[in-house]
């Protein structure tokens, strides 16, 4: 997708920029023999942002990564830092530092060792004071004698975010750097990293698999897909108004369904779905006209009992039998059966309200218009499904 | 009763595999306790037997006439071979591991045929050359040096690789990001962690030169090392000597071997 | 003696998605460069020079000097005369490697899964043997065996041997001291094949309902067959080429190959023992190739 930098900016009104230090790729290509990892991507990472790459294993969001680093040498395309071209520069020239997903630390040094290297190598002899710092910051202030494979993961995963903030660089890469540790530990570090970001102020770029971990902590998101960024925008946005069918799957979860577009309004457009007609949001509309899938998010989606009549604004499909129930404490899942063959699934909150419903009722399925997004019929409905399921 | 019998069975068969580990170590162990025995014995004769206990032997170990000078030249040989052999397979490793070249298939097969080749094949075509080049009168100090580097090479190679790609070479990349250049990235972060690999390699040359005798014997001359003396006396009657020279060869390895692992458990608590 | 034999392509290729970047520059070749020319001078030059030292004319003395005429009738002599000593060579070297491998495996096998925090000191316990000269080791195998040592008077006792039966100076004596020689070049590469198998896929297998039997037969032999190859190769190839068993454990009944070229080169035969080493080499290096062609295992070179 063409996300360039105009978009971008306007995608992030919200974000300080700094003296001109944004991160800028132009072009960037990389090539594996015959497989092409990363193609002709263009992106901006504004200064002191917390930039994700998110996609699936294989989509070339770690080879952009490395480029940056400089631990990969691009096939075509050019890497700014500020206006300064790294395109060329050693790993070691450039004010970019790494956390590295099996976090890398040096097994023959001590905590204090690895979080002193890069200053030591950039000629800094008094670095105590600075080591001790970095390391009550990520509350390791007692483990700086001891050997990092003593520590836990969650301790190992501080130590190298230490080791490399330390160096105060422009960019701090992040290459799946909580991709090792457990949900709970996960989540912690999660805001634990967000807490750091807001404190230090550098730029992040993040790169994982993990939606909710993307989503959480940064303020832009860029979906990967097969070497091209496929949508960019703050979270937010990404979820509510999918440009992709690929972007609405793998983001979350999403229910496609078949349809033609009937009629254009001024700011509704009006979608043919099995005989019943399906109102959606313009802006939300990324096909005008013919065959479209029409995408709505399961929570999104209200369950009655049928015939129950509803406002107007509300899109309603009728004669859904359900077929599955899974409680999950906080909300339940169904699945439901339509007439014509397809299954839908709803979230619905435990609220408590009403009995949940039993397999076998028969329900009528109602949205808002502004919930509905509309994508190109062109698109496999089932991209980036596969991948939902590996992630975690 | 028959639980008893069926638990009993368990433990037997849970067992076997170690009980029959034991004996086979026992069935190495067996000729050196031999040595060690023989090395307390005090009369040379031809059918090597135990005659009575001394502790002159260790005392004065010189007193078999021409065994320290040969031990000497063993140590000098395996010293220098060590040294020599350490160097260039070290080298060689890290081309096989860390670079890319054209004829690497080759260079494997290469580093593999001197471990696949009898010691009296590598022993006779060195002679070969030696004569054919006019050295045949020569032969001494330096063609055994030659031969040892050689046939020692072939092991540094495999067991520093070994080490070298059982290392992440992540850790090399994450030195490179935090601005160590490629030689600092060696220095501190490479070779530190290559080194008890090294170390290894090294201690392993040192036995094979010391204890050569086949291609040594070949391309001596005039020169004797400890296994050739041995060899000399085998046939006639072996002064016990020779095995306070092969139980304190064991003794400073093993030394060797459990101060390392002090050392390094040691530095990993600190 | 870390690992079994030089496997190639140990560059370490974990990284999923891209291979590692090694650096193609002209540093490899320079590393290269000093190891590779030594080799060269001093092992493949003098196999060359074996060869053509093997075409000499049989005439030649180390004071007449030697001429090359292409003497090709020195192999036919060399297996003619000494067929019986190859022969020998051969079977000796294969009966040790067996041993080698039957008692070689339970012992790596029980280092690796069964030793605990022992693992190390009985690791250290294989490779001690190394550092005690070979020559005097064997030497003790010769009072170990002798006729009024322990091991002959109990054998006697249990009627195994009759009781004017020997050890010492017979064709089994022989194959004891080469198994037991060569026993650490079989253990450890075993050691270090079998130490990679992660013990959870035993414990899958047992799961899928593999006996302990089976489990060993279908998963555990498998994956150590890269350790199985390793060690009989390195074992095999010194034992077949070995004169020093024989000469102080058997006697002129059971000589080796390598005990003739030893005096050959001895007594100044330079044409006829160079066409005997010849022989045991590319004897040596078929029957390795049929083996590693047998034991599927064709990265090994």
């Amino acid at each position: 997708m063409s996300a360039g930098v105009d978009e971008q900016e306007q995608a992030n009104p919200g974000v300080q920029r700094g003296p001109g230090n944004d991160l800028r790729l132009v072009s960037l290509s990389k090539q594996f023999g015959a497989f092409t990892a990363v193609n002709d991507l263009t992106l901006t990472v504004p200064a002191g942002s917390f930039f994700a790459l998110l996609g699936p294993s294989g989509c070339g969001k770690t080879t952009t990564l490395r480029m940056v680093a400089g631990l990969e040498a691009p096939t075509a395309g050019d890497i700014f830092l500020g206006g300064q071209d790294v395109t060329r520069l050693r790993p070691y020239k450039r004010p970019v530092n790494t956390v590295f997903q099996n976090y890398a630390l040096f097994p023959h040094l001590s905590v204090a060792e690895n979080v002193a290297f890069g200053l030591k190598r950039r000629g800094r002899k008094k670095v105590d004071a600075e080591v001790a710092r970095l390391l009550d910051l990520v509350e390791l202030g007692d483990r700086g004698r001891r050997r990092p494979q003593e520590l836990s993961g969650g301790q190992q995963q501080r130590v190298a975010l230490a080791r490399a903030l330390i160096n105060e660089p422009e960019v701090l890469l992040l290459d799946e750097p909580l991709g090792a540790l457990d949900l709970k530990l996960r989540r912690q570090m999660q805001i634990e990293l967000k807490r750091i970001q807001t404190e230090v102020g550098l730029t992040f770029v993040h790169v994982t698999h993990d939606q909710e971990e993307a989503m959480t902590m940064a303020d832009t998101v860029a979906v990967m897909n097969a070497g091209v960024i496929e949508q960019m925008g703050p979270p937010g946005e990404l979820y509510d108004n999918p440009a992709t069918t690929f972007v609405a799957n793998f983001l979350g979860q999403s229910n496609l369904v078949a349809g033609h577009v009937t009629r254009m309004r001024d700011d509704l457009v009006e979608v043919d779905v099995e005989g019943t007609t399906v109102l959606a949001s313009r802006t939300r509309s990324h096909a005008d006209s013919g065959a479209v899938w029409v995408g709505v998010r399961p929570e999104k989606v209200f369950l009655d009992s049928s015939g129950q009549t509803r406002d107007h604004g509300i899109n309603v499909v009728r004669a859904g039998r359900i077929c599955d129930v899974s409680y999950t404490g906080v909300s339940t899942q169904y699945l439901v059966r339509m007439p014509w063959g397809q299954e839908l699934t709803v979230f619905e909150q435990n609220t408590g309200a009403r009995e949940l419903f039993r397999v076998g009722a028969c329900v009528d399925l109602g949205w808002r218009a502004e919930h509905t997004f509309v994508l190109d019929a062109a698109q496999d409905a089932h991209a980036g499904v596969e991948y939902e399921d590996l992630g975690t | 009763m028959t639980a008893t019998l069926v638990r009993a069975g368990r433990w037997v068969t849970g067992h076997l595999v170690m009980f029959v580990a034991l004996l086979v170590l026992f069935y190495m162990f067996l000729p050196i306790m031999v040595v060690v025995l023989m090395s307390f014995d005090d009369t040379a004769d031809v059918a090597y037997q135990f005659n009575g206990f001394t502790l002159a032997n260790w005392s004065d170990p010189c007193s078999s006439y021409g065994m320290c000078d040969a031990v000497a030249k063993s140590l000098q040989i395996g010293l220098l071979a060590t040294v020599g052999a350490t160097l260039l397979g070290t080298l060689m490793a890290f081309a096989m591991a860390r670079h890319h070249f054209r004829g690497r298939s080759i260079a494997n097969v290469g580093i593999f045929l001197p471990m696949a080749s009898p010691e009296i094949v590598m022993g006779s075509s060195l002679l070969a050359l030696f004569v054919s080049a006019g050295f045949a009168g020569q032969l001494g100090f330096a063609t055994i040096l030659i031969a040892h580097i050689m046939f020692c090479l072939s092991f540094v190679v495999v067991a520093v690789k070994a080490r070298l790609s059982g290392m992440d070479n992540g850790l090399e990349q994450a030195a490179m990001d935090l601005y160590a250049n490629e030689w600092q990235t060696f220095w501190r972060v490479t070779f530190p962690l290559v080194f008890p690999g090294i170390v290894g390699a090294a201690l392993l040359a040192f036995s094979l030169s010391f204890d050569d005798y086949i291609i040594t014997n070949l391309v001596a001359g005039q020169s004797q090392t400890f296994p050739m003396y041995v060899w000399g006396v085998s046939r006639r009657e072996i002064p016990p000597q020779i095995n306070v020279i092969g139980t304190a060869m064991l003794l400073v390895s093993i030394l060797v071997v459990v101060m390392a692992e002090v050392v390094r458990r040691g530095r990993n608590r600190a | 003696m870390t690992a079994p034999a030089p496997f190639p392509g140990g560059g370490g290729a974990d990284d999923q998605q891209q291979p590692p970047p090694p650096r193609r520059s002209r540093t490899g070749y320079l590393l290269l460069l000093p190891g590779t020319l030594w080799l060269l001078l001093f092992f493949i030059v003098p196999l060359v020079t074996l060869v053509s030292t093997s075409l000499y004319d049989p005439a030649g003395t180390l004071e007449t000097g030697y001429q090359l005429t292409f003497a090709f009738g020195n192999y036919v002599d060399a297996i003619d005369d000494y067929a019986t000593e190859f022969t020998r060579s051969l079977l000796y070297g294969g009966l040790a490697t067996l041993f080698a491998l039957l008692l070689g495996y339970p012992l790596a096998y029980a280092i690796a899964f069964r030793a605990g925090r022992w693992k190390y000191v009985m690791l250290l316990l294989v490779i001690a043997p190394f550092f005690t000269s070979f020559l005097i080791r064997t030497l003790s195998w010769k009072m170990l065996l002798a006729d009024q040592g322990v091991i002959v008077e109990v054998l006697r006792f249990l009627h195994i041997l009759g009781d004017d039966g020997r050890l010492l100076a017979t064709a089994p004596a022989v194959v004891l001291g080469l198994t037991y020689n060569f026993l650490p070049f079989m253990v450890l590469p075993l050691y270090a094949s079998l130490d990679k198998i992660d013990v959870r896929l035993i414990e899958a297998a047992g799961d899928l309902y593999a006996s302990p039997p089976q489990a060993f037969r279908r998963v555990t032999l498998p994956l150590s067959m890269p350790g199985v190859v390793a060690g009989t190769l390195l074992t095999f190839i010194p034992a077949a080429g070995d004169y020093i068993n024989v000469e102080l454990l058997g006697t002129p009944q059971q000589t080796m190959i390598g005990n003739r070229i030893q005096s050959l080169f001895g007594a100044g035969s330079y044409p006829a023992a160079a066409a005997l080493s010849v022989t045991l080499m590319l004897l040596i290096l078929a029957m390795v190739m049929l083996y590693i062609r047998r034991a599927g295992t064709d990265e090994l070179l």
